[in-house]
């Protein structure tokens, strides 16, 4: 770790295969990466160069045929499945593209499911605040646009003050305007809690408002570009 | 055979969701079962009993009476009505068989006249008719041949009349009037102790001293005849004979026995069949509606492309009855095969010399017509919205399901974590759903209920009767009322300890224009041994001038204490008096009426006379008093309380087993396929949710406990409802059962609850266990990249 002395993250040779029946399907072929704490990475690729699994893997959501995961000390891989729940709940944060929230809970019981179970949970409302949410906090998510709907999701993955914020096309099922409103969210959210944010995109126009920007392709880091100056997400447009 | 693609996707649903299928079958299966069953064994008593009754000519009125002349059935058969007599000698005798120490007894029934004429016909299983002319040869029940080994060329000692007689069996037969042979003062019939002994005429006139005379008579009466109308001439003409009163073949032992268990069936199939029936018509409902939620797409999809509703329509309705289909002919096999075990049940206790359950196919396609209906009916509802659904909102995907913040008091009582305001949210978004799984597993809980009373209640008729009321060890009954010293006598015997003596007479008791005929038995003041009990359980003390009704007897004459009722006596003088009800007591068998033997035997007028003794014994001698007893001459029966005891036990231990099995088979069924159908369909909606919950850190046993949370409190509340359905059905089984036989008490402890309870909540339990696996095997991954 000598040019990221104060790396968070840390994947090396991670592999992952798929077998069905006669098929392989090589989703992840070595990749080494590492992130440091507070960073912000957009990874960009097209469909099915792995950056989903990528993704699902350092966030304990699946397992790496080879290689290894390092989450500060912890090896991710050599894990059991209830301890990859217990590094989930009380590291990671996930915000997906669609939304996967409660739809039976409000905004504000939507972060609280996460806050009773967290070990360090920030005010609810704090969280709810951070994301411009305040005051739809007593709506249930289908009384809520999409974007906020994200905006729940953000909260509540940021409520547990994760190390680790994995975002797998936040923006996706958004409009440009109120994807705009979304990544706002994010960053900001990245500045203050200081999580490590990994964001999967397939849109190439969010790669300026990140430290770094890895491109998979093929189940391989083919490209890493550092950002000398970040944009913030109001200055990009899709 | 080219097979329709809808068609297809018919059968291809059917095996995708064979579990959910299979639980509702099941369900539907237990409705056909129970109908078949009940209304099959329904129709094979009833009609074997006709047929049996038509065939041997079983007589329509029966009278006891001490000695007439033959020269009265002249009289007897020209009461209008009466379409043939029947003079007959009937009287008790004592088995008197080395391989036997206990006291047993036989009734010796003349035989019915020849030529084919004669009323109660036998049927002849083995051997042949006793000679007429013989004073030796007899035929014997077929019962108590068994339970001696006997048979044709066997011989049968016996004592009649007090002496010893050998006498040799020619044959083994069945009787009509004897189908449920019970012995006088039995609960059970014991066929090792009890058997019938039919001679010929001229050998119990010559044993019984009644030469050209009978001591009982039976009548055919033409159809439309009143009954009651004959029994009072017959009454009115046997009465200076020592006539007791005619009883008419409603009050017959056998028959009424019989009707009893008749009566239990047609209750059995009023409420057993409907309750499943009801349950599955709700799980098809559940499951269909649900299924046409998932299907919504395609639904829209087929309108689109051309499909007429009416054919989404029938494909849904297709799916169901396929359902149906396969609960039909589970519960065609398991009705016939527990009417076979129904019918052997029978084959044990009443003696039909044939029993064949009823296989009619019209009754088989009715409960088959009845379930479907059930089946459709379930589905009525859910199918009418694929007819409604136009299919460009069909294919949009379904507007989200708007959740309410309510009952946020209890929230705030119960001090709630979020996953319980999921569950509580969950439940109260689908009342319907909701409440109809609650009734679903209230119903397993009531069924339970419902048959699981009746051991405990007839526990506590065991104690009332044979620990608190009647306490002695035996009871000696003479043939004819003895004078006093015979209760000196009796104490004599070896082995007894305490005799008490008790006089029974026959008589009429009425209140305006209700009447019941019974014996009223006169105890001893301060009767130790065979004791009355107030309905608080507490021994009564016989009055000096009054008499004590049973409960049961008081209500069918609607008589309270203090009221007036005539007492018309049957026997000696026959003298009639009205008498004050002192008391009303406790009493499970029969109609009871008693007094103080001296105030009996005042009203008597015979002086200090005694029917029978009641003994208490040192059990160590029993052999020695067994011997004593039944060589003693004045001696007609003796009943020992301890085997009369074991033999109700046994055999109801017999069919508890059974029973027990069967409903709690019946009530897991229920149990089982609400429980498992609605956690299938909870999980088909909230999966998502639960593998949202998984992804966000949540450990498998905390996302399991969001859905076994719904379940749980279903169940849970389910348990008082049941508990109260269960009562409520074992009132009205009270109420249907009750009779002049025995009333049955209501005594529901909190065990019985306890149980239906327990055995409800392991089924649910099996369901959840069943379902835990899909809850550990949720896909996060896949969750992740679908939109609802």
């Amino acid at each position: 770790m000598d040019r990221f002395p104060d790396a968070v993250l840390l994947t090396r040779g991670l592999t992952k295969v798929y077998r069905s029946g006669e098929q392989t399907v090589n989703a992840l072929r070595g990749i080494d990466f590492r992130a440091r704490r507070g960073e912000f990475v957009v990874i960009l690729g097209p469909s099915g160069s792995g950056k989903s699994t990528f993704l699902n893997i350092i966030g304990g959501l699946d397992t790496a045929t080879a290689g290894e995961v390092w989450f500060e000390d912890h090896q991710l891989t050599a894990l059991s499945e209830r301890a990859l729940t217990r590094y989930r709940r009380d590291h990671v944060g996930f915000v997906f593209q669609f939304y996967n929230l409660v739809p039976s809970l409000t905004a504000r019981e939507n972060v609280q499911l996460v806050t009773e179970i967290a070990r360090r949970p920030m005010p609810v409302d704090e969280a709810l605040d951070l994301v411009g949410l305040a005051d739809r906090a007593d709506h249930f998510p289908a009384q809520l646009s999409g974007g906020e709907q994200q905006r729940v999701a953000i909260a509540r993955a940021i409520a547990k003050t994760p190390e680790l914020l994995l975002c797998d096309e936040p923006t996706g099922a958004l409009d440009s305007a109120t994807g705009i409103r979304v990544l706002e969210a994010l960053t900001r959210v990245n500045r203050t809690v200081g999580a490590t944010t990994l964001v999967i995109t397939h849109n190439a126009a969010i790669r300026d408002i990140a430290d770094r920007v890895i491109r998979f392709a093929d189940g391989r880091i083919v490209e890493e570009t550092v950002n000398a100056v970040k944009k913030a997400p109001s200055e990009v447009a899709w | 055979m080219v097979i329709s693609p809808l068609r297809r996707k018919v059968l291809r649903d059917l095996r995708r969701l064979w579990a959910q299928v299979l639980a509702i079958a099941l369900v539907l299966a237990a409705g056909v079962a129970t109908l078949i069953l009940g209304n099959g064994a329904y129709a094979s008593l009833h009609e074997t009993r006709a047929r049996y009754y038509e065939e041997n000519r079983f007589a329509d009125v029966f009278a006891d009476l001490v000695r007439a002349p033959l020269a009265l059935m002249g009289e007897i058969e020209a009461i209008e009505g009466v379409l043939a007599a029947e003079a007959r000698i009937v009287k008790l005798g004592l088995l008197d068989l080395d391989t036997m120490t206990e006291p047993g007894s036989v009734l010796f029934v003349s035989l019915p006249g020849g030529n084919g004429a004669g009323l109660n016909r036998l049927y002849l299983r083995q051997g042949r008719l006793p000679d007429p002319q013989s004073a030796q040869e007899i035929v014997v029940s077929e019962g108590f041949a068994a339970a001696h080994r006997l048979g044709p060329g066997s011989r049968l000692p016996v004592l009649m009349n007090g002496k010893r007689r050998e006498l040799l069996i020619t044959g083994v037969a069945l009787s009509p009037e004897f189908i449920y042979a019970l012995a006088p003062g039995q609960m059970m019939p014991d066929p090792r102790r009890f058997g019938i002994v039919w001679a010929p005429r001229a050998s119990l006139e010559a044993a019984f001293d009644l030469a050209g005379a009978f001591s009982n008579v039976v009548l055919k009466l033409a159809p439309g005849t009143d009954a009651d109308r004959v029994i009072e001439a017959l009454d009115r003409l046997t009465a200076r004979y020592g006539g007791i009163g005619a009883t008419a073949r409603a009050d017959q032992v056998s028959h009424a026995f019989l009707d009893a268990e008749l009566k239990q069936l047609s209750a059995m199939v009023k409420v057993l069949p409907p309750i499943f029936l009801l349950v599955a018509a709700m799980l098809v409902n559940m499951t269909l509606s649900r299924l046409i939620v998932l299907e919504r797409e395609q639904i829209g999809l087929l309108k689109a492309i051309g499909y007429p509703s009416r054919a989404v329509a029938q494909h849904y309705v297709e799916f169901v009855l396929m359902i149906a289909g396969v609960g039909i002919l589970i519960g065609f096999a398991a009705g016939a095969w527990l009417g076979a075990g129904l019918a052997q049940m029978y084959a044990r206790f009443f003696s039909f010399p044939y029993l064949v359950f009823a296989r009619d196919p019209q009754l088989y396609g009715l409960a088959a017509v009845i379930t479907l209906t059930a089946a459709l009916g379930g589905a009525l509802y859910a199918v009418r919205s694929v007819v409604t659904l136009p299919p460009a909102v069909a294919m949009a995907p379904p507007a989200p399901v708007a959740y309410r913040q309510r009952m946020g008091w209890l929230r705030g009582v119960l001090a709630l974590r979020q996953t319980g305001v999921m569950v509580a949210r969950h439940l109260l978004r689908w009342p319907f759903r909701t409440l109809s799984s609650m009734l679903g597993v209230a119903m397993a809980v009531a069924i339970l209920v419902a048959s699981l009373w009746s051991f405990g209640s007839i526990n506590h008729m065991i104690d009332i009767t044979f620990f608190r009321s009647e306490r002695h060890d035996a009871q000696i009954v003479f043939g004819s009322p003895e004078p006093i010293g015979a209760v000196h006598a009796a104490r004599a015997l070896p082995g007894v300890m305490v005799a008490e003596p008790f006089r029974s007479v026959s008589a009429r008791i009425s209140h305006r224009n209700m009447s019941k005929k019974l014996g009223i038995i006169g105890r001893p003041a301060e009767p130790q041994l065979s004791r009355v009990l107030a309905p608080d359980l507490r021994p009564m003390a016989m009055p000096e001038a009054g008499i004590l009704l049973s409960e049961a007897l008081a209500s069918a004459l609607q008589v309270r204490t203090g009221d007036r009722v005539t007492v018309e006596v049957l026997e000696g003088a026959r003298p009639t008096v009205t008498l004050p009800v002192s008391g009303i007591s406790l009493g499970y068998v029969g109609l009871g009426a008693a007094m103080e033997i001296g105030a009996l035997n005042r009203l008597m007028g015979e002086g200090a006379m005694v029917s029978g003794v009641s003994l208490q014994l040192d059990r160590s001698l029993d052999t020695e008093f067994y011997g004593a007893a039944k060589a003693a001459p004045k001696t007609d029966l003796v009943s020992v309380t301890t085997l009369m005891l074991a033999r109700f036990r046994d055999t109801l231990a017999e069919n508890i087993t059974v029973m027990v099995t069967v409903y709690v088979v019946l009530a897991g069924i229920i149990a089982v396929g609400v429980v498992y159908n609605f956690s299938r369909i909870a999980l088909s909606e909230q999966g998502r949710e639960l593998a949202s919950l998984r992804v966000l850190g949540f450990t498998n046993r905390e996302v399991s406990g969001v859905l076994f949370g719904e379940l749980g409190i279903v169940v849970l509340l389910a348990q008082p409802l049941g508990w109260i359905i269960g009562y409520g059905i074992a009132v009205a089984m009270v109420a249907a059962f009750s009779s002049d036989l025995y009333r049955v008490p209501l005594v529901v402890g909190r065990e019985v609850f306890a149980t239906a309870s327990l055995i409800v909540c392991l089924a649910a339990l099996v369901s959840a266990i069943a379902i835990r696996g899909r809850i550990n095997n949720l896909d996060m991954i896949e969750v992740l990249k679908t939109r609802e």
